[in-house]
């Protein structure tokens, strides 16, 4: 668990770490939180001569929320997500899955960016941001450019981003209506067995809209537009609930690990799904 | 007299002696940060060492070539088993009576094994050097099932393929190690055979991991000049590891010190030699410079000793009205790569023949087969005396399984067939005599505070809503007695590597009136600088407080086997207070003769000699002490010392009633903890608090183990669990709350009746968890379903019942 030897890059802005990614190449990556990176490179997974650490950089922090739009610096951390009252005003789902993000101490390192952007499957905040259907916004030496969050993931770990690109900053419409982020895991610190993010709006005592995304279920985060589909113009009964949940399921590839074999988590996500439109309803 | 009534309280509280639940005075230093562990030690010019293992659990070793290794700058040396091979040191001794391959001698046996040792100026090269090493592997078929070993041709142990005996007598195959046996096997097949009732079950207590939060690691330090080796380590046993270096090295015994500084946790994973220290040893000797090495978490998980790991086949047989006649337990004990368990020498299943438990079981027999699989090695005691956890465990389930042949409450089944409080001390048949209990008491207690028909009538109220598909989630009463045997042992018959289970205390009184106490155990986090004070309070009346207790130096403290099996206090505290009255029968006859009056004629009181009828005229401990050393006594050394090696004449039986509530969610897997009652029986109690804690601990790993703990395997023998994110280790998140309760039935042989408390929630545990679920399910046909019992492997026993359908 001890790494091998590295050089330590902690440059003050990002036009800094973009040169120095590009000057070392596929030997440089960025570090936000560390989270994921540093046990990669404790066990010799990852070997990363050059680390270019972003804390340094002001103008990768700072949540904004600009009448609907809600702005979130990649260097956000965890912690500052669950902490900002004016964040949990306008958008308390991104709250309700961060605090299921690990332990406390993780969350004070850890960054929205970071569990982005790293393209593990596991992480929660990628199938919650397609839920929230965020923009990610990208600056590399060709300049800005933005991708969807429901376009930005290719396989584990591979994601849209350029290697010579970094992840500045995540924005969304702030989202109307009832909202849910239901996970299950082994432990505190565990990646999920299932988790599912759902927000839905109703009309009277119809769903009016309806968006499901759902983490580690597969090899990417999986946004179910079916699912979401089946519940609109509903009441968001139980036969509702079940179609929808028969939608999500059509759309997950899970593998087995030691969490448990396909039948199980594809179980466990049908009851997860099912709590998270439940929960959702209950607060549209 | 009245007016004296208050004086003497307030005397007694000061000394904070029995019974007090006086602060752990070690948790200042630990917790700021303070404590001085084997990784804290840095000695000039130190260097470092690291392994170089296996990634294959069964392969040929083909090559080493360090050339690349050594090439780096800052490598020192790389050591093989060619190199230790001169010294007679790539095979080291176990506990067990078997060999085991310090580095790999020709082959690796399993995942992770030791196959060079790295020794460089720090740290971060020692790892850069591993990876620069390189060995190549011919790989072999592995063997991860104790079954299919049993029957393979594939030798695991070709040092020992022809042998077709071992250390515990005749090998019937080569991957065999051992069939041990007690109690009468034709009679208990005789009476099960002819038996009402009988139960049978495969009983699987699945392999783990003690994983204390400091891995093992050591410091040696040869020093030429003087010819002495210091080793710093995480020693259970110091004393015993002095003795073993010596013996391998051959370097006399009075040359070597053997220090254990504070150690972080040890659960049994820190009894046995590993070969880090035997290659941490060689390397200082070569060198000439003091060597470090400490485990990383993965290397713990994966080469340090495990625990458990039995397969138990028992049949239970019954009369129609459920009173038990026989037992039998046929176990296959997957042992991995080498026989490595620590038990005293003569038990190499341990004292698994306690698994009659608490019942008055008229004949039972144990055969227990030791196998060798492409798994780590180890076996040890994880906070349970040896192989206890798992005979508690069988019998606990056995218990439940009858219960359900039967059709009667598993409650009732466990009261009708108590052994009564007037048949102790208690013959076994399986060997034991139980020095005390009252089992009755202690059951109807916890059966009350728990409310135990008020339970059973709310689960069957929750199992009608589930079967009115008002709710996915089933509740389950698991139910737990356990009759612990701790406090090894009797030197008659227990013994490690010859060594007999003694322990010791060496007492000082300095001439103010303070003290220290020395003894042959060594503290992991029990607190014995807290309670062996109390004890020594009690017994010699100067203030716990003004007691230093000091263990772990070996150049210091008497000879003792160390801390495991609960045996501290049994022995060691036992030890404390003979040691004690020696004390207290000098400082008689300087009170007498300071008081003018013949020795019989004073009286000792709390903190003082009083002559008798005269309670004005005394002298106070701190005087007497006082007087030893400044004044010439007719007939007396001056000094007030004494030291004690107590062979004790019985082991201890602690015993408890513990009972757990739970939610089986069916769908989820999830278990959803109300509630735990945790009763405990351990004699005489000297310090509440500090049992309490003990208790919490042990019931945190019981939880740990019965519901997600496991170190688990592939078919290649990969180690699927080396890391905390699979490995489960709870946190105050997942732990569940704790009702704690006691009875205290002193034991007859101890000289103040404890017994040891520190392994019982664990014993007691594991059942009342696993048996909570199997109650859950039990409504729906479950008999047995093996631990651990995670989130998918609930889900799956209830999809096996059918409740997905």
């Amino acid at each position: 668990m001890i790494p091998a030897a590295f050089e330590y890059h902690r440059p003050g802005d990002l036009s800094s770490a973009l040169a120095l990614l590009q000057e070392h190449g596929d030997d440089a990556r960025v570090i936000a939180g560390g989270h994921s990176l540093i046990p990669m490179m404790k066990l010799r997974m990852a070997e990363v001569p050059h680390l270019i650490d972003l804390q340094a950089i002001d103008a990768l922090r700072g949540i904004t929320i600009e009448g609907p739009r809600v702005t979130l610096g990649a260097m956000v951390t965890q912690h500052e997500v669950i902490a900002s009252d004016a964040l949990m005003a306008v958008a308390p789902i991104l709250g309700e899955a961060a605090l299921q993000i690990a332990d406390p101490q993780v969350r004070y390192m850890g960054t929205i960016g970071g569990n982005l952007a790293n393209g593990d499957p596991g992480n929660d905040m990628p199938g919650l941001m397609q839920c929230l259907d965020a923009s990610f916004h990208l600056e590399g030496p060709e300049g800005a450019r933005s991708v969807m969050a429901r376009e930005f993931y290719e396989s584990a770990y591979m994601t849209a981003r350029a290697d010579d690109e970094i992840l500045t900053a995540i924005s969304f419409t702030a989202p109307r209506g009832g909202y849910a982020y239901e996970k299950q895991k082994r432990k505190i610190g565990d990646y999920a067995t299932a988790a599912a993010a759902v927000m839905l709006t109703r009309e009277g005592s119809t769903c009016a809209a309806a968006s499901i995304a759902m983490t580690n279920l597969s090899d990417v985060p999986v946004w179910s537009a079916a699912a979401g589909a089946v519940l609109v113009g509903t009441d968001v009964g139980k036969d509702a609930v079940k179609a929808a949940v028969a939608a999500a399921l059509a759309d997950i590839d899970p593998t087995e690990d030691n969490r448990g074999p396909v039948a199980f988590k594809r179980h466990v996500a049908a009851t997860i799904i099912a709590r998270a439109i439940t929960r959702a309803w209950g607060r549209a | 007299m009245n007016d004296l009534t208050p004086d003497r309280d307030d005397r007694v509280a000061k000394l904070k002696g029995l019974g007090c639940s006086r602060k752990r005075v070690e948790d200042a230093r630990f917790t700021q940060g303070k404590g001085n562990y084997v990784d804290d030690i840095k000695m000039p010019d130190m260097l470092h060492g690291d392994f170089v293992r296996s990634p294959y659990a069964h392969a040929r070793v083909v090559s080493i070539d360090a050339s690349a290794a050594l090439a780096l700058d800052g490598v020192v040396a790389v050591l093989t088993a060619k190199d230790l091979e001169p010294l007679g040191l790539h095979w080291m001794p176990t506990l067990a009576g078997d060999k085991q391959m310090v580095l790999a001698d020709g082959k690796v046996l399993f995942q992770g094994q030791e196959v060079a040792y790295v020794v460089a100026r720090n740290r971060y090269v020692a790892a850069d050097a591993v990876e620069l090493v390189e060995v190549e592997y011919e790989e072999l078929e592995v063997l991860v099932d104790p079954f299919k070993a049993l029957q393979s041709d594939v030798t695991l142990r070709e040092d020992i393929a022809g042998e077709t005996s071992g250390a515990h007598g005749e090998r019937r195959h080569p991957n065999h190690i051992f069939l041990w046996e007690e109690g009468d096997k034709a009679a208990t097949e005789q009476v099960i055979d002819s038996a009402d009732v009988v139960a049978e079950e495969m009983i699987y207590y699945h392999r783990t991991h003690p994983c204390p939060l400091e891995t093992c690691g050591c410091v040696a330090s040869m020093d030429k000049v003087n010819g002495k080796l210091t080793l710093y380590g995480t020693f259970q046993a110091p004393h015993v590891v002095r003795t073993v270096a010596s013996l391998l090295s051959g370097i006399e015994e009075h040359n070597i010190r053997v220090v254990s500084p504070d150690i972080g946790g040890g659960f049994g994973n820190k009894v046995g030699v590993y070969p880090g220290y035997v290659c941490s040893i060689v390397a200082s000797i070569v060198t000439g410079k003091p060597v470090k090495w400490v485990e990383d978490r993965m290397d713990n998980l994966m080469a340090t000793a495990f625990a458990r790991d039995y397969w138990m086949k028992g049949r239970i047989s019954a009369t129609k009205d459920g009173k038990i006649t026989a037992l039998e337990a046929k176990v296959t004990a997957d042992h991995g790569a080498f026989d490595a368990c620590a038990d005293p020498t003569k038990f190499p299943a341990g004292f698994f023949h306690i698994c009659t438990g608490s019942y008055d079981i008229p004949v039972a027999y144990v055969g227990v087969d030791g196998v060798y699989t492409n798994k780590a090695p180890g076996g040890v005691a994880y906070r349970c005396s040896f192989r206890v956890t798992e005979a508690a465990y069988f019998i606990e389930r056995m218990i439940e399984v009858l219960a359900i042949e039967l059709g009667m409450d598993a409650a009732e089944l466990r009261r009708i067939n108590f052994i009564r409080e007037d048949q102790f001390p208690y013959q076994s048949a399986l060997g034991w005599e139980y020095d005390s209990g009252d089992y009755h008491t202690a059951w109807d207690k916890a059966l009350a505070a728990v409310g135990y028909d008020g339970l059973r009538a709310e689960q069957a109220e929750q199992l009608a809503a589930f079967k009115r598909g008002e709710t996915r989630k089933l509740m389950g009463i698991g139910l737990s007695f356990f009759t612990e045997i701790v406090g090894a042992g009797p030197v008659k018959n227990c013994d490690i590597l010859g060594m007999g289970m003694f322990d010791s205390c060496e007492i000082r009184i300095h001439p103010t009136g303070s003290a220290i106490a020395r003894l042959g155990t060594i503290s992991q986090g029990q607190g014995h600088a807290t309670t062996f004070a109390q004890i020594l309070a009690s017994e010699i009346g100067i203030p716990a407080d003004s007691i230093t207790i000091e263990e772990g130096d070996t150049d210091t403290a008497p000879y003792g086997l160390g801390t495991y099996g609960s045996r501290s206090t049994p022995v060691a505290g036992a030890a404390t207070a003979l040691a004690g009255r020696k004390i207290r029968a000098k400082a008689q006859m300087i009170a007498a003769y300071l008081l003018e009056v013949h020795d019989n004629d004073v009286e000792f009181d709390v903190d003082r000699f009083v002559v008798k009828g005269a309670p004005e005229r005394f002298k106070t401990m701190a005087e007497i002490a006082y007087a030893a050393y400044h004044q010439a006594i007719p007939g007396v050394e001056p000094g007030l010392e004494a030291v004690s090696y107590y062979d004790p004449p019985n082991m201890t039986y602690p015993f408890g009633a513990y009972i757990c509530v739970m939610d089986v969610d069916v769908d989820t897997g999830e278990a959803h903890i109300r509630q735990v009652y945790a009763l405990d029986d351990c004699g005489t109690r000297i310090n509440p608090m500090v049992i309490e804690g003990q208790v919490h601990g042990g019931l945190t790993e019981a939880y740990a183990i019965a519901m997600a703990q496991e170190m688990a395997y592939d078919d290649m023998g990969n180690c699927k669990t080396a890391t905390l994110m699979d490995f489960f280790l709870p946190t105050t998140w997942e732990t569940p709350h704790y009702t704690t309760d006691h009875t205290e039935t002193p034991s007859p042989h101890h000289p103040i009746g404890a017994k040891g408390v520190g392994e019982s929630p664990n014993v007691g545990g594991v059942p009342a968890f696993s048996n909570a679920v199997h109650d859950a399910l039990r409504p729906f046909g479950l008999r047995q379903l093996h631990m651990p019992h995670d989130h998918w492997r609930i889900w799956k026993a209830a999809n096996d019942l059918g409740l997905h359908d």
